[in-house]
């Protein structure tokens, strides 16, 4: 019993066995450092929450005061110009990084724990917990989001924290569905059931044996959830339900769509929000799918490339290195 | 041992593996030996001795990271030299296996008839209605009626899988059949089936074809029943080849001796005995011998000289010091 | 082979009568409109055996035969529909989850692919020292990671500093085997249940689990091993119980099962496992077809479609299991061709 390291063989065709990578401690951390789109989508999503965390010192100007010109073409004073109330486009878009990313945050958050809770709940207890909760979520799919979204403003008014209801409360299905087929199967696994067999209750079974295989899969979600919701939030208000006394990206829009922006042809005033967005949508979009992809190795499709092995010319029976 | 030319010879085969982070594997090392038609040769080992990808590489299957050198001399041609242009043509025709899970292999969506004719009709020996009745006579050989070509593959038992996997690579008539572990996951009735199944197919097909078997897998007491040679394979490289009969009593190389040890027999009153430590990484050069560190009869030369291939009775190798006469004098 | 220790308790540690684990097959909402008829497989159907302390028996069969479904009822983690179970002279076939718990420090169970047993997440010190925290034994961490420590030296792994803080992913298939029999030793257990401990090891590594499982039994541990190995369970186990289709058809002394086989089934199967010695070619019965389904088992004797000497009355009368003449004592075998006169080809 002195030999400790594994074995290296290439007879396993290269896995050894079922002990697959994803399951192993900090597998999250080691996919994102090893893969540059991560890496990359990190360091954006970096940068926007920094922006959006020193916001005030950050601003130029006043975002809600009056400082130049309507509609000012970018300049020294004003580098991206001014909206159709004269007030600095540059802070308001920094302003406004506040609330989109906020938003985003807080309603993928919600989306995840309803999502992640019916999912667990679904998949671990199975049988009539399963299909009821299945049911209530094929109902909730099928419900289209934007008449929700209006009418939820109408009736409940336009404020934040609706929004960030809304769009978890629109959101969560596909977290609860992926959620719960990982728990399902994650459940049948030997160590799972071992414990089981010496007694363990519900609740460690789910805490300390279920819940870890599924994190990663939970963080890759909510981080391409994280998107969906910035998105939303500048989707609804751009439709006019969002919040008349915050400022976001997707206010920035609807100003410029209301104050006729195209016609007075101020590019600054609506191409850079939409920029933002997509930039952000993008680097959460990286890094949550390279964890996926780290996840499913069945997606990777290099061995089937027609590149062949090598033969070396008559090398020696005594290996030499 | 006959005077015709050997069917299939493999010589000095070595396969080395590039590891991801650099450096090299060198999973199969100076693989050496040679089978007349009708032989059965077992091919010993446990996980990781390179007994999978030395026939991997006599097929030409192995992967991108993989390098090769040596010779496959199948009657006589070189099928190695050219790599994959030289091995295609033979590829099936000439050699074929049953691989490693075989029976799980099949496409459920295409009857089973259809992927025995699949070989055939890719290598241009038959169509439609000849490749039809020749996948009847196939599956007839390997004892499933005939009919049941129509069939889909879940619809038969895990052994009569086997049996198809085993008609399929059948199916171009080849001189080789290498068989990868084809029992390991079926019952012991079942097991014995196959195996009764791949004596009697080496022993009518020898008479019309020859077919050569060389049966992979890490059970002695199955290459013990069936081969009437086997080759041991520990660390990549060949560490034991003889007559069944001879390396079961009178092991040349300590390994073999202790292989057999630590196999417990259905009546056997010895006791069972494991092998202490683990096979050594083969990404690193060895000195001395591979086994030595769990050696019960090492000596002083073990450590540092490499064994040389000997053969201390004729028909009967074994790489192992004690197999030497000038270096077993010194010991004792 | 293993010395057999009398049992110094009057009741076997654990006593299985009858017992009946079956379950439906599921039809569907179109199978169940089209009143198709509903079939139950019957996975484990009327088994009786014993396990005594310092004993270990082999249940061995082939795949289908129902001896995983036995082991998992015993521990209560499959439900059965019939037949008692007791342990320790206690019943236990009806006791609810909440009455199990103290149980379960008692039958420890192993299971047979050591790649899957443990948590890749968890440490070896974590896995073991798990059953101790679930049942919130000791409450001092000193004394659990004595007690962590004190299973790794029985199980094999020593030194302990060398494993104790490693990921699975570190270690070889027979050291994480290790790890799971420490995790099952740690609670001290009366009873434990080995399915297929070593079939996914390499031959140079499982004789040292099979001898630390003897060893076990000898400081009076009674071991229930679940194995498809004839051979294996000839050289470990007191007793072997064979297998088939839900039933147990022979049943005694390890050493007299295998050199004196009654029962057609086991016969057969014992001709056709391979033997080590090249020269030893017995002439072996190969049955034809495979087991039948457990969903249609035969009517009368459940063997008869596949015996080589069944007669007509066979398919009339399920056998019994009974003792035999002519053999060592306790053998016993599900045929009603046997023991009139001797021997029955």
């Amino acid at each position: 019993m002195s030999l400790i390291e594994p074995i290296q063989t290439a007879d396993e065709d290269g896995l050894a066995h079922g002990a697959q990578k994803t399951s192993r401690p900090g597998f999250v951390r080691t996919t994102l450092l090893g893969n540059r789109a991560a890496m990359i989508g990190l360091g954006i999503l970096g940068f926007f929450v920094f922006v959006a965390i020193f916001a005030p010192w950050l601003e130029p100007y006043d975002p809600t005061q009056k400082v130049g010109p309507v509609y000012a073409p970018p300049s020294g004073d004003f580098w991206l110009g001014t909206d159709d109330g004269g007030g600095d486009m540059l802070s308001l878009l920094i302003a406004g990084s506040r609330v989109s990313l906020a938003v985003g945050f807080l309603a993928a958050l919600v989306a995840i724990l309803i999502g992640g809770t019916v999912g667990v709940l679904s998949g671990y207890f199975g049988g009539k917990t399963d299909t009821v909760l299945m049911r209530f979520t094929d109902y909730m799919l099928v419900i289209p989001d934007i008449p929700l979204m209006i009418i939820v403003a109408a009736l409940f008014g336009r404020s934040l924290t609706n929004i960030v209801i809304i769009i978890g409360v629109i959101y969560w299905t596909s977290t609860a569905r992926l959620i719960r087929a990982q728990v399902k199967s994650v459940r049948e696994r030997v160590y799972v059931k071992r414990a089981q067999a010496l007694g363990a209750g519900n609740r460690r079974l789910i805490f300390k044996h279920v819940l870890p295989q599924v994190a990663p899969l939970l963080i890759a979600n909510t981080v391409l959830m994280i998107a969906l919701a910035i998105f939303a939030e500048t989707f609804i208000t751009f439709l006019g339900l969002g919040d008349p006394s915050t400022i976001s990206w997707g206010r920035l829009i609807e100003n410029a769509f209301e104050g006729e922006a195209t016609i007075n042809n101020a590019w600054w005033a609506i191409v850079p929000p939409g920029v933002c967005v997509t930039i952000v949508i993008l680097a959460c979009t990286m890094i949550g799918q390279s964890v996926e992809d780290g996840l499913n190795p069945r997606l990777r499709v290099g061995h089937l490339s027609v590149k062949r092995f090598r033969v070396r010319p008559g090398a020696g029976s005594e290996p030499t290195k | 041992m006959s005077a015709r030319p050997p069917v299939i010879r493999v010589e000095d085969l070595n396969v080395w593996f590039d590891l991801p982070g650099g450096g090299e594997l060198h999973a199969v090392q100076g693989v050496t030996f040679e089978l007349h038609s009708g032989e059965r040769m077992g091919l010993v080992g446990e996980s990781g001795c390179g007994k999978t990808t030395t026939i991997l590489a006599m097929m030409g299957l192995l992967p991108a990271t993989a390098s090769v050198s040596g010779k496959v001399l199948l009657d006589g041609e070189d099928i190695l030299v050219g790599g994959e242009e030289t091995i295609s043509p033979h590829r099936w025709s000439d050699i074929s296996m049953v691989f490693q899970g075989a029976m799980n292999a099949f496409n459920p969506v295409k009857t089973v008839g259809a992927q025995i004719a699949e070989p055939m009709v890719l290598h241009g020996m038959a169509t439609g209605k000849s490749a039809r009745s020749r996948v009847a006579e196939l599956l007839e050989l390997v004892g499933i009626a005939g009919d049941r070509a129509d069939r889909y593959p879940h619809e038969f038992s895990g052994g009569m899988r086997q049996r198809a996997a085993i008609a399929m690579a059948l199916a171009c008539s080849p001189k080789v059949l290498l068989a990868d572990e084809p029992t390991t996951a079926l019952d012991v009735m079942v097991q014995a089936q196959i195996l009764e199944l791949l004596v009697g197919l080496s022993k009518t097909l020898g008479q019309e074809l020859g077919l050569t078997v060389i049966l992979v897998t890490h059970d002695l007491p199955v290459v013990a029943q069936v081969c009437d040679r086997a080759a041991v394979m520990y660390a990549g490289e060949i560490v034991e080849m003889g007559g069944m009969s001879e390396i079961y009593h009178d092991p040349r190389h300590p390994y073999s001796r202790m292989l057999f040890a630590a196999t417990p027999d259905l009546l056997g009153d010895d006791e069972v005995i494991s092998i202490p430590g683990a096979p050594p990484r083969l990404d690193r050069e060895i000195v001395g011998c591979a086994f030595r560190p769990r050696c019960d009869s090492a000596f002083e030369p073990c450590s540092t000289v490499r064994p040389g291939r000997r053969e201390p009775v004729a028909g009967h190798e074994a790489r192992c010091h004690l197999n030497d006469p000038s270096l077993t004098e010194l010991a004792s | 082979m293993s010395d057999v220790q009398a049992p110094t308790i009057d009741a076997p540690l654990l006593e299985v009568e009858d017992l009946i684990s079956q379950y439906p097959v599921p039809r569907g909402l179109l199978g169940a409109m089209m009143r198709r008829p509903q079939l139950t497989v019957k996975a484990v159907d009327g088994v009786t055996f014993s396990v005594a302390a310092g004993e270990m028996v082999a249940l061995v069969g082939e795949s289908g035969c129902g001896k995983t479904t036995t082991a998992q009822t015993v521990i209560r983690m499959v439900a059965n529909q019939g037949g008692s179970i007791r342990f320790d002279g206690a019943e236990i076939g009806e006791l609810s989850p909440g009455q199990l718990r103290p149980l379960r420090r008692e039958i420890q169970i192993i299971y047979q692919d050591p790649y899957e047993s443990l948590d890749p997440r968890f440490t070896v010190r974590d896995t073991i020292e798990e059953p101790i925290r679930v049942h919130s034994l000791v409450p001092r961490k000193e004394d659990r990671e004595a007690k962590v420590r004190e299973a790794m030296e029985r199980a094999g792994l020593t030194p302990p500093e060398l494993f104790i803080d490693r990921y699975p992913h570190e270690l070889s298939g027979g050291q994480r085997q290790r790890v799971a029999i420490a995790a099952a030793l740690v609670l001290e257990p009366k009873l434990l249940i080995a399915d297929e401990p070593v079939s996914m090891l390499d031959v140079s590594v499982r004789a040292g689990i099979l001898a630390l499982l003897d060893g076990l039994r000898k400081d009076g541990m009674g071991v229930l091993m679940i194995t498809h190995d004839l051979s294996t369970a000839a050289h470990f186990a007191d007793r072997i119980a064979v297998m088939y289709l839900g039933r147990i058809v022979e049943e005694g002394p390890a050493r007299d099962v295998v050199r004196n086989p009654q029962h057609p089934y086991t016969k057969a199967l014992i001709s056709v496992v391979p033997r080590r010695d090249p020269d030893e070619r017995a002439f072996p019965q190969i049955l034809t077809g495979e087991t039948p389904n457990p969903v249609r088992v035969p009517p009368g004797c459940r063997f008869h479609p596949r015996c080589p000497v069944a007669e007509a009355r066979c398919k009339e009368t399920d056998p019994e299991l009974r003792l035999l003449d002519g053999v060592a004592a306790g053998h016993r075998a599900a045929c009603i061709l046997l023991g009139e006169g001797s021997g029955t080809g």
